[in-house]
């Protein structure tokens, strides 16, 4: 377990921020923590010796991710702070046992004797080749994701924005 | 051709948004049209084929078209085409309709993919753009019920995506590689660590109930089906979710799991689950979209039953079925999108005596109806035949039995919604209501024809739907 200190640190902090972005009155904080989650899995990215992985999370993810989101949120109305904080007392109430179910979860998980897995480059080459030269087919898939996420923006916001 | 059948619709999408002043709505739905009916065509003039893309880095990209994959297209298709003819009349504001078709090109890519490729990850992928264009979709008028029903469609998809994901991760870990042959040959010698294995299954299938709606992870359909514009719901539940979730699962369970005993014994169990409690559901409502979403949830079981049996007429007899259930389903959301297009309304209450007033509407619906509830010489009796006698073959008599009894079911809510619908006295909402129009007619008469047609010359066409065994290419 003294092995692992810095990365149940980052699994502790990358939980808080996630609650964070969840229960924030403000939209703009909620991607301010999202941010940070993500850099949060960057950094244990990082400690399990995947580093083009965690730049991956790091620029897309904690980046562009961002982006999108916050110019997203400048075409919507928000809530008032009140009836969000009304909201997310009552969701406390119903949900609190959700993440002590998770944390419990997980220190169960510890206690298993998991195998010994192989490491990334052992299996399939290393990030650089997978991803240019062996899944071009799944780039352009998750390229096309962009492009629907991009009409989606389109259909539900840039339209209402217009109306308004 | 098979590259061509993921890239076109892509090629589609570029070509349709350009700045060019000539795309008006109706060069939209033309051009989506002859994309899909070509699909269909193109299957139908090209033998099957495997092919194989190499890459530098050694992994052989897979793209397969065996007798499973051609049906599929060939309803993706179909579906598709009523679809973008629904939307063309249903959707009459410009920019939406242009939304509407981009949308449907992008989840044709996701589709097709998804039937074609050979590996676990890229399934997951091309999942997700489905995912992704319908949850757009249903939201597409902005309606407050549409937003609630995109928005829990949207949250159990991200969690289903989540599960495939570590699946995809722990099939990584055990067998060293995604691709189907690599996961299929890793299990059948004994993967090194069985029970991560297992666990990779498990979450992976789990994964894929979430994604076609399988009791008891249906919470979203309903939801999703009944608020979704007419143009989607002829998608969603005559295509998307039959693609994502029950042909994904035809295609791993016996092509990759190799018919794993413990999954077929789960399957057997949710597949009884999902028609029974889907026909009990459906028999309380009304409201005419989401009674047939809460029997698509009872016909799908059909399909998982039979794909828990596992034996080469249980599968061609599932197959089989989730080619009728696309076609019965799509002619019954375009009834439903003619109907609320002259009543605005869906609720079954404010119908009465529909049948006088829309008669091809009527009659189409009723053929419809009765194919699903399995009532010969229709396309659905022979599914739901083969299946039993499948059931019934491989010693699973109390399923057999169960089936039986739950198409007793089926009438019974479908015989509910004639006689509030379209039977009975006119009601004051209905004393002013005309047919619907010719093309938005055209859809719902074709595919009316297809389940007569495919009913009365299954003897024929028997041999296409067998899956098994001859024609598996890897």
């Amino acid at each position: 377990m003294c092995d692992y200190v810095i990365e149940l640190i980052l699994l502790g902090g990358l939980v808080l921020s996630a609650l964070w972005a969840v229960l924030s009155p403000r939209l703009l904080r909620s991607v301010l923590a999202l941010a940070l989650a993500s850099i949060m899995v960057t950094l244990l990215l990082f400690r399990l010796r995947s580093p083009l992985a965690g730049v991956f999370e790091l620029s897309v993810c904690a980046g562009l991710i961002s982006a999108v989101f916050l110019s997203v949120i400048s075409m919507t109305q928000p809530d008032t702070e009140t009836s969000v904080n009304k909201e997310n007392r009552e969701r406390l109430r119903r949900y609190w046992y959700l993440p002590v179910i998770l944390v419990l979860v997980g220190l169960a998980l510890c206690r298993l004797e998991l195998p010994n897995f192989p490491l990334a480059e052992e299996i399939g080459g290393s990030v650089r080749d997978v991803l240019w030269n062996v899944r071009q087919l799944d780039l352009l898939g998750q390229i096309v994701i962009l492009l629907a996420g991009a009409f989606g923006v389109v259909v539900l916001f840039k339209e209402w924005r217009n109306e308004r | 051709m098979l590259p061509l059948l993921v890239l076109a619709p892509l090629v589609g999408l570029i070509i349709l948004n350009l700045p060019i002043k000539a795309f008006n709505r109706t060069l939209f739905a033309v051009v989506g049209l002859v994309l899909a009916l070509g699909q269909i065509a193109l299957v139908w003039a090209n033998p099957p084929g495997f092919l194989e893309l190499s890459s530098p880095g050694g992994l052989v990209l897979g793209l397969v078209e065996d007798n499973l994959a051609r049906i599929m297209l060939v309803a993706i298709g179909m579906a598709l085409a009523a679809a973008i003819v629904v939307g063309h009349e249903t959707i009459k504001e410009e920019s939406r309709q242009r939304s509407f078709i981009n949308l449907i090109l992008v989840s044709m890519m996701g589709m097709n993919g998804t039937v074609l490729l050979t590996d676990l990850f890229s399934l997951y992928v091309f999942i997700e753009i489905t995912g992704v264009a319908s949850f757009i979709m249903i939201a597409l008028h902005r309606g407050k019920d549409a937003i609630e029903g995109a928005f829990k469609y949207l949250i159990l998809s991200a969690v289903a995506g989540a599960l495939m994901l570590l699946g995809v991760a722990f099939f990584l870990l055990t067998a060293g590689a995604t691709d189907f042959s690599s996961v299929s040959g890793a299990l059948a010698e004994g993967a090194p660590h069985p029970g991560i294995a297992r666990v990779a299954m498990g979450v992976f299938i789990c994964g894929l109930f979430v994604k076609g709606g399988m009791v008891p992870f249906h919470g979203w359909l309903p939801a999703a089906y009944s608020t979704a514009p007419s143009g989607v719901s002829v998608m969603l539940a005559g295509i998307a979710t039959k693609v994502s979730g029950v042909y994904a699962l035809i295609r791993v369970v016996r092509f990759v799991f190799a018919q794993d005993p413990a999954v077929s014994q789960i399957l057997l169990i949710l597949g009884i689950l999902s028609i029974v409690v889907g026909a009990l559901a459906a028999l309380g409502q009304t409201d005419l979209k989401r009674m047939l979403a809460y029997s698509s949830i009872s016909q799908v079981g059909y399909i998982i039953l039979a794909v828990g049996c596992g034996t080469e007429v249980a599968m061609a007899g599932a197959v089989f079925h989730l080619f009728n259930h696309a076609v019965f389903k799509s002619l019954l959301f375009s009834n439903s999108a003619a109907v609320e297009q002259q009543l605005g309304t869906t609720d079954m209450d404010q119908m009465g005596g529909l049948g006088t007033k829309m008669p091809i509407t009527s009659l189409t619906a009723t053929i419809a109806l009765l194919s699903t509830a399995g009532i010969p010489p229709l396309s659905g009796f022979w599914s739901k035949l083969i299946i039993v006698a499948a059931l019934w073959h491989a010693g699973l008599h109390g399923y057999a039995v169960i089936a039986v009894l739950s198409s007793l079911l089926t009438l019974a809510y479908f015989l509910g919604m004639e006689r509030r619908a379209f039977f009975g006295k006119v009601t004051p909402a209905v004393a002013n209501v005309r047919e619907a129009n010719l093309v938005l007619l055209a859809p719902a008469v074709l595919l009316a024809l297809v389940t007569i047609g495919l009913g009365l010359c299954f003897p024929y066409l028997a041999e296409s739907f067998m899956v098994l065994g001859r024609d598996r290419l890897w």
